[in-house]
């Protein structure tokens, strides 16, 4: 397990400390350790099975880890509630939308659950994932691809910090992953953090900084 | 998070599921439509004892009402479940009861109102004397906020099983049945001329207590069945 080569004197703005998971009596990890600060993405790595999406489920609130805390600027996430949840952003398996609503209505409920981003206009966030022209068509009748674009345009119009990605990349093309790369490394750079798992490689530019776990060597 | 998004997020979330509902409108009219089948089919079963059918009518109509309730609690989570919408809920920057209230909220909309607007012509149907009428209908938008209400507790519940139906039932029609009670109780005193403020201060306690408890425990189940 590679750490991040920050400065772990300061609190890092998102931490975990002695996590574990336990699913179906099968212990998938324990004893996990992290710290990732603004700038920083988490790269999760590891075999079918190995607990990736569970972490992230984890990490974000929705599952509840067996032992370990998880901080946020140095305050137990569940003790923050809503007050965490609006940093956060997460991007499951399921692309989370509604396929009866057109791409804009699904992006406006989106950014009115979230703290909405100040200044972002919802077609331009459907331009930067490239579905410009498909504002009014019913999210049903896009292919797979189209609907994960979809999704990852509502990272755009909250003011979430911490973007937690359970394989972002399914159904994209090769330019589609390129392009949406970008866009994190723009996440990044701009004071952000992610949380992923991937099976494509990561194809972020060398200045931007991983924390790469891998949970079947652990 | 200040209470105007919040109230923004609430009105969002009440008209996408009403956005929602007009878009499937064929699935939305199934509660009504089966409303009105029993209520219609009773009197054919019963025979033409106009005195039988007044007795039973305040009954029947609050059966069907709740059924027709426990039909479309099915519906309320199911799809935001599957396509992870839920999940994208119990994210969001604001607290998952109000969330929970405004889809409960748009449940009964969609769902009990139109019982409440059909109500007065089958009640003339089923002969219950027109000095009822206005009781029956106030029980009914009393009470079938509460069958919404407490329904979502155990729909959150069942959401996660692959067949949740029957336990749904299982679970939810014990706690259906005070507010049967009192309902067509309410209803056969004002047909026969008596009081009924009792009754509803029944149902109104039932309405207030249900508002303010089912809405948490709908987070916390939904939390569960999530993770």
């Amino acid at each position: 397990m590679t750490t991040s080569q920050s400065d772990t004197a300061r609190t890092a703005q998102f931490e975990a400390r002695g996590l574990e998971c336990i699913r179906d009596d099968r212990m998938l990890f324990e004893n996990l350790s992290f710290k990732v600060n603004p700038g920083e993405a988490l790269v999760l790595e590891g075999r079918n099975g190995s607990g990736k999406t569970s972490l992230l489920r984890i990490l974000c609130g929705i599952r509840l880890p067996e032992s370990g805390d998880l901080c946020w600027d140095g305050v137990d996430i569940f003790k923050l509630g809503p007050e965490f949840r609006e940093h956060i952003a997460y991007l499951g398996h399921k692309d989370g939308h509604k396929p009866d609503l057109t791409p804009l209505e699904n992006l406006r409920i989106a950014q009115g659950l979230g703290k909405a981003k100040s200044g972002i206009i919802l077609e331009e966030a459907l331009d930067q994932v490239g579905l410009y022209g498909f504002e009014d068509v019913p999210t049903r009748n896009m292919s797979a691809g189209q609907q994960r674009r979809l999704a990852i345009a509502r990272l755009l119009v909250t003011d979430a910090k911490l973007w937690i990605l359970d394989e972002p990349f399914t159904s994209l093309d090769r330019k589609g992953i390129e392009q949406m790369e970008r866009l994190f490394e723009n996440h990044l750079e701009q004071g952000g953090m992610a949380a992923m798992t991937t099976h494509h490689r990561v194809g972020f530019r060398d200045d931007v900084k991983l924390v790469r776990i891998n949970l079947s060597e652990r | 998070m200040s209470t105007l998004s919040l109230t923004s997020a609430f009105t969002l979330l009440l008209k996408r599921d009403l956005t929602l509902a007009y878009r499937r409108r064929s699935e939305m009219v199934n509660p009504l439509l089966f409303f009105v089948l029993v209520t219609a089919m009773f009197p054919l079963g019963i025979g033409n004892d106009p005195k039988l059918i007044q007795a039973v009518g305040p009954g029947v109509v609050w059966v069907a009402a709740l059924l027709a309730a426990l039909l479309s609690l099915d519906a309320m989570f199911r799809a935001d479940y599957e396509d992870g919408s839920l999940e994208q809920f119990m994210l969001s920057a604001h607290p998952v009861s109000i969330l929970v209230l405004a889809k409960v909220l748009a449940h009964w909309m969609v769902t009990g109102l139109p019982l409440f607007i059909a109500a007065p012509l089958l009640a003339m149907m089923l002969n219950i004397p027109n000095e009822a009428i206005p009781t029956l209908m106030l029980t009914l938008v009393l009470g079938t906020p509460v069958l919404s209400l407490i329904g979502s507790v155990g729909v959150a519940l069942t959401v996660g099983l692959r067949r949740g139906g029957v336990i749904l039932s299982l679970l939810v029609l014990p706690l259906f049945v005070p507010v049967l009670i009192f309902a067509t109780d309410a209803v056969n005193s004002a047909g026969a001329g008596m009081p009924t403020p009792a009754q509803f201060y029944i149902l109104t306690a039932m309405l207030v207590g249900s508002l303010v408890l089912a809405p948490p425990a709908t987070a916390a189940s939904l939390r569960i069945s999530l993770s």
